[in-house]
């Protein structure tokens, strides 16, 4: 076992405790960033000026008319950037852009006194546009060719000689939707200069230290003018680990430009039509089983929607194509992946990255082509298990992998799965109008940045004289238990009550050069980093004479007293890393986090409409750092997921009218993610035992991102529902998102297919393609 | 007339001045220091705002009363009382609610909190929650926690962290409030009297009339003046689309708009009672109206919302148009010149234009009795709770000695207007209550209206749940044949 890894006894690590804010989030006392505008004195409000098309050149952009509202103080424009007028680090998102690259893109911003006079003084502002051509769906992108970024394929073992042994082949496509993080508190920033014009922002951002550098760069100073600090924030979900660089380097603009505090603030309909989104992806793919339902060759070409510019849109997808494989051995593959460029908000991280996208196409394939290989989609995912020894298409051995078998085996007991198959059975054979489906679904998950250099983290731990502690780290929190988790790896490692910890908001002048609180990374390395500064100070302590017979208190005093720095700066990086972005090959993660889902769904038949009657989980958060927030993220994240798949539906206009481009969900009266009548009726989550990680802090695992991935039993579950309304085995295409409306067009096909000639229960017929 | 709008506040009276009259009572509480209260929608959606305004009660003289303060102006609460997450409880002494919140994961970001509190406090107090006779046209079910706690409560209120188990585990944990409850002790004492308000900042006015005389002459006098009762449809116009009014004047609380009398041959329910109002008061006397109720919003809008308010902004895709006019539903409308009735069907003249003109304020709804004996509302929509229909439908029917005799048959969302099936009632009446009948009316039903592709739904789904729905209701109805009227 790694020094890391290992684990005192009675330790504050694996206690299930309350989120650390949790009675301040109860009362309201609990702060966010736009809760402090209130409480600093002459504020100026921003309000956008947002570009009624899809693409458009800016003729004339006429500011005079808003300085004749009142309370209109300034008005941004592109002449006003002293540094660099980006929004982003690769140089293609101009913060006042002169080119519309989609509907509400916002072309400059005006400050006032009050957010209406703001309001009211964008709304006075003209511009003179010269329309352009667009490109709004990601089809008319690939059939335009219009792509940004680099293309990556990845490749294993020989696709031809794969395919020309393959017992079944079938081919298909599958396009399916993006999802708005909509975390519940909007883009937020709030800028302050100092008397030396130094800025100081308030930002809810995933990224601070990205946050700073960009406002740097605009307002074109060094990164030690700009401090910026992250209370916590009202959800993110990826949402803000780019999104927020640009709205806090106008917030910043603004306050140098004017002296004053500059409050920027999005409201929903602007967060929604302005930033970035989960990708949506185009998928054509080719398949072969052999006779035994194992896969031997996947051929597909997957295209992301990247929006106007590139974003994120390149890593997210190198972790699409490391992830289309989930959880199943594939020999022969060969995938291309590419980034089509269209005049949408420029789509970005989402919980998952990638990974979900790359594992729907496989999910999807399976679901599909289980009933025309004439057996259980169950048994054909379990068929294709990675086992141990196996490696990944990118060459990384599969650790742990009968962890998949422990993690499913888990669930067909915890949840009975067997017994209550055949009462579905049952209930759908005297249920004319209501069918019930189950359906059982693996994850494995790479944990780590793709991106080896981004796999590091520090934190700044402070004793004081009385024994009380400090803590400082790169992470942010944003709901998933960061803090909570970093208190009790503190309190673990020095050994001392929790209640002796307190921890400090995320400040770039307190730890910098952090990475993105992202990648589901966020208490392997900044829990390394803090457990590292609290070793450095434990070794110091160790050295006090006679330091073993006194309190925590006394110690530390002595310590003081015999000159014994009290505080240390710790550093993590992952180990063992290695990655080949060109080559699509190496080891670009630290472990893989494994976890199985059923989901029992109830369907009817008039409408489409479904609930989902019951979820049982089995996942492998490593030993828990804190099982209570761990338990929170699995049921989160899974419900969330669900949300994508099956309910939230971003619609943009695609047609030729006045409004093409323009994002027609715009709202939460019109996107609707999963309420409380979304939520399994019985939900079950078990962490699974004797999953110690080694090498990870507190033998812990990553938990943020994968179980939004479970949620494909959902979907799964639905697809079985939609074919218990047709004849036994039939394959079922269900859209993505499977809406009320998906499904019912997905069981109305069902009903009306030709009753398949079956033999015992298995499918004679052995159709070529599942669709063309 | 108060010269001074104020509202008391956790305990404490505060003053409205200089408050533009659009502001929200969550701007205003956020401006006063009230943090607490977020906005997450601004559109009475996601009910992070959320906040308990004592309210006449039906149980108890005072409830406390979980509504949008994103939605109503705060001038409209002048004289009334409010309660936040802050005020019921702070970090050294947590509200029961707050505490089974806390301890059982139920808040992970915490920004929907507060909202969640608030909504989960005023169920906490419900008089009644847990007892049989309160809950008895709601049979325990997998909306309902064994103390009771009904997660409509809740429906209002969106999360996007938790999954929401740990919330619902919370909820079904309260107990009932404790005897030295403050909250629950205001229950039992009056609730505040609305208050006359002339309130007039930046050119703007809000104005809650005396008495619907006055109000009849404000409307007579200004046909511009923007009529609010719940203002959950005026505070949307003017938080998402800039509608601003020169003249605000509320209704929600005149006495005479706030009547529900159950007579012989009619029931009358006042323009001004919210929802959740009508369908205590009712108590299921009106079985096609309970089975629109949970599915009409959520609980924090119907809290807000009255019949007068979803029939005066003629949306064609209301709820209660559809059911109202499956109960072949009048519409009282008054003015200076005395009260009208018109029939619903012929009070919508277009996109939400109707026949009531500007001086005249909708009084009330009437139900001419006796009930049709077979009836439905089915709503179709992505999400089950808190959702906008695509298509809704209300049926009513009476089938007697296997024949249909009468039918009446709701739509929403299939035209400009809400409407009648006319052709599919046609289809129905005087003929056996059969599949054959009932396939073929499915059909002429599909045929009904001219809906529309949108992002809810496309057209060719709207037709089929029309003729769906008749199915339904047939597969649902088969054995009810002598229902007795």
């Amino acid at each position: 076992m790694s020094a890391l890894s290992e684990r005192p006894e009675n330790a504050a690590v694996g206690l299930p405790l309350q989120h650390e804010s949790a009675t301040l989030h109860v009362t309201g006392a609990a702060l966010y960033t736009d809760d402090l505008v209130g409480r600093t004195r002459d504020v100026l409000h921003a309000w956008p000026v947002q570009a009624p098309y899809a693409r458009a050149r800016v003729r004339e952009l006429r500011t005079e008319p808003a300085y004749d509202v009142p309370g209109v103080v300034r008005v941004l424009t592109a002449a006003d950037v002293p540094g660099v007028n980006d929004a982003g680090i690769k140089h293609d998102e101009p913060l006042f852009p002169t080119e519309v690259m989609f509907h509400g893109h916002a072309l400059c911003w005006v400050l006032a006194e009050t957010l209406e006079a703001a309001r009211l003084g964008a709304a006075a502002v003209q511009v003179d546009y010269e329309q352009l051509p667009s490109l709004v769906s990601v089809r008319d992108a690939i059939g335009a060719g219009s792509f940004q970024g680099t293309p990556r394929r990845l490749e294993r073992g020989d696709v031809d000689a794969g395919f020309a042994a393959a017992a079944h082949v079938f081919e298909g496509e599958l396009e399916f939707a993006g999802q708005e993080h909509f975390y519940l508190e909007t883009h937020g920033s709030l800028a302050l200069v100092d008397e030396a014009g130094q800025v100081f922002v308030q930002s809810s951002t995933q990224h601070p230290s990205e946050t700073q550098e960009i406002v740097a760069h605009v307002l074109g100073v060094p990164s030690h003018e700009v401090t910026v600090q992250c209370l916590r924030m009202g959800g993110a979900f990826g949402g803000k680990e780019m999104q927020p660089h640009g709205f806090a380097a106008i917030a910043a603009l603004g306050a140098r430009l004017t002296g004053r505090p500059v409050r920027l603030r999005l409201n929903r309909t602007q967060d929604m039509t302005m930033s970035g989104k989960r990708h949506g992806f185009h998928s054509r793919w080719r398949v072969g089983f052999d006779d035994g339902g194992c896969l031997v060759a996947l051929e597909a070409t997957l295209t992301a929607d990247g929006g106007w510019s590139l974003d994120l849109s390149e890593p997210v997808l190198a972790r699409a194509l490391c992830h289309v494989d989930n959880a199943y051995w594939i020999p022969n593959i060969s995938v291309q992946g590419r980034i089509a460029k269209t005049n949408k908000t420029s789509q970005t991280a989402f919980r998952g990255f990638g990974g979900p996208q790359g594992m729907l196409v496989i999910e999807d394939i399976l679901g599909r082509c289980a009933p025309l290989l004439g057996l259980d989609a169950g048994e054909l995912r379990r068929r294709n298990f990675y086992r141990p020894g196996q490696t990944t298409p990118y060459g990384q051995p599969v650790r742990h992998a009968e962890r998949l078998d422990a993690c499913w085996d888990g669930v067909l007991t915890s949840g009975d799965v067997r017994r209550r198959q055949q009462e579905i059975a049952r209930f759908n054979a005297g249920s004319p109008h209501r069918k019930r489906g189950l359906a059982m679904t693996p994850v494995k998950f790479g944990i780590s940045f793709n991106l080896t250099a981004f796999n590091q983290a520090g934190a700044l731990v402070h004793v004081y004289k009385d024994g009380s502690v400090l803590i400082n780290h790169g992470g942010t929190e944003m709901g998933q238990g960061l803090h909570t988790k970093m208190l009790q790896v503190a309190a673990t490692t020095l050994g001392i009550p929790l209640s002796r910890v307190r921890l400090a908001p995320t400040r770039t002048d307190k730890v910098p050069n952090t990475s993105a609180t992202a990648a589901s990374s966020g208490a392997d390395l900044n829990g390394a980093a803090i457990k590292n500064a609290c070793e450095q100070i434990k070794a110091r302590l160790a050295e006090v004479e006679g330091g073993d017979r006194l309190t925590w208190e006394q110690l530390v005093n002595t310590a003081y007293h015999q000159r014994i720095q009290l505080w240390a700066a710790g550093f993590y990086k992952t180990e063992g890393l290695h990655w080949d972005a060109a080559a699509m090959r190496g080891q670009p993660f630290k472990y893989f986090a494994y976890g199985v889902a059923a989901a029992e769904v109830e369907v009817d038949g008039f409408s489409g409409a479904y609930a989902v009657r019951r979820v049982d989980i089995v996942h492998d958060v490593g030993d828990s750092l804190s099982p209570l927030v761990d338990i929170g993220q699995i049921e989160g994240g899974f419900v969330q997921g669900a949300g994508w798949l099956t309910l939230e539906d971003l619609r943009w206009d695609e047609s030729d009218g006045p409004h093409r481009g323009r994002l027609a969900t715009q709202a939460a009266s019109t996107y609707k993610l999963p309420s409380l009548s979304e939520m399994p009726a019985e939900f079950n989550v078990t962490l699974l035992e004797k999953a110690h990680e080694d090498g990870v802090v507190y033998g812990s695992k990553a938990v943020g991102e994968p179980p939004l991935m479970l949620a494909f039993s959902v979907r799964e579950a639905l697809r079985q529902a939609a074919a218990a309304f047709g004849p036994a085995g039939t394959s079922v295409d269900l859209a993505s998102p499977a809406t009320p409306e998906a499904v019912y067009w997905a069981l109305d096909a069902a009903r009306k297919a030709d009753p398949d000639p079956t033999v015992d229960g298995v499918a004679r017929r052995q159709p070529e393609e599942v669709s063309s | 007339m108060t010269s001074s709008p104020s509202v008391r506040v956790n305990g404490d009276q505060v003053a409205l001045a200089g408050v533009p009259p659009h502001t929200t009572t969550l701007d205003w509480l956020r401006g006063c220091g009230l943090t607490g209260a977020k906005e997450g929608c601004a559109e009475g959606e996601c009910g992070a705002c959320s906040v308990l305004v004592a309210r006449p009660g039906t149980d108890t003289p005072t409830e406390w009363t979980a509504l949008n303060a994103c939605l109503v102006p705060a001038a409209a609460l002048d004289g009334q009382e409010i309660v936040t997450a802050e005020g019921l409880g702070d970090v050294s002494r947590l509200h029961p609610v707050q505490h089974e919140l806390a301890t059982r994961g139920g808040s992970q970001c915490g920004y929907c909190t507060p909202g969640f509190v608030c909504s989960m406090a005023a169920e906490y107090y419900r008089p009644g929650r847990g007892t049989a006779t309160a809950d008895e046209h709601h049979t325990a079910d997998a909306e309902h926690g064994p103390n009771g706690f009904d997660l409509h409560a809740l429906s209002g209120n969106l999360c996007r962290c938790t999954g929401y188990r740990p919330i619902r585990d919370a909820a079904y944990a309260l107990d009932a409030p404790t005897d030295d409850d403050l909250l629950a002790a205001r229950s039992s004492a009056e609730p505040p009297a609305p208050v006359a308000t002339r309130y007039a900042v930046g050119g703007a006015e809000f104005v809650r009339p005396a008495d619907l005389a006055e109000a009849l002459e404000l409307l007579a006098a200004d046909p511009e003046a923007q009529v609010v009762s719940g203002s959950t449809d005026w505070g949307v116009e003017v938080n998402l689309r800039g509608a601003r009014a020169a003249t605000v004047v509320a209704v929600d609380r005149l006495p005479e708009l706030r009547e529900l009398e159950v007579g012989e041959d009619v029931i009358r329910l006042g323009a001004a009672l919210s929802l959740s109002e009508i369908e205590r008061l009712l108590a299921g006397r009106v079985p096609l109206l309970d089975a629109m109720f949970p599915q009409f919003a959520s609980r924090l809008i119907r809290n807000g919302a009255t019949l007068g308010g979803n029939l005066g902004t003629g949306s064609p895709i209301g709820d209660a148009p559809p059911a109202l006019l499956a109960l072949d539903a009048s519409v009282v409308l008054t003015s200076r010149s005395g009260d009208r009735a018109v029939p619903l069907a012929d009070y919508f003249t277009g996109y939400r234009t109707t026949v009531k003109a500007p001086d005249e304020l909708i009084r009330a709804v009437e139900l001419p009795l006796p009930l049709a004996g077979i009836t439905a509302f089915h709503k179709i929509a992505k999400r089950r709770f808190d959702d906008i229909s695509s298509v809704a439908v209300g049926h009513a029917l009476d089938v007697v000695d296997g024949v249909v005799r009468r039918a009446r048959i709701g739509l929403g969302g299939v035209a400009a207007t809400p409407l009648r099936a006319v052709a599919t009632e046609d289809a129905l009446v005087g003929r056996p209550w059969t599949e054959a009948t009932v396939r073929a009316a499915a059909e002429v039903l599909a045929g009904e209206g001219t809906p529309m592709d949108d992002h809810r739904a496309s057209a060719s789904y709207r037709s089929a749940m029309l003729g769906q729905s008749l199915l339904r209701l047939f597969a649902e109805h088969v054995e009810a044949e002598e229902v007795p009227a």
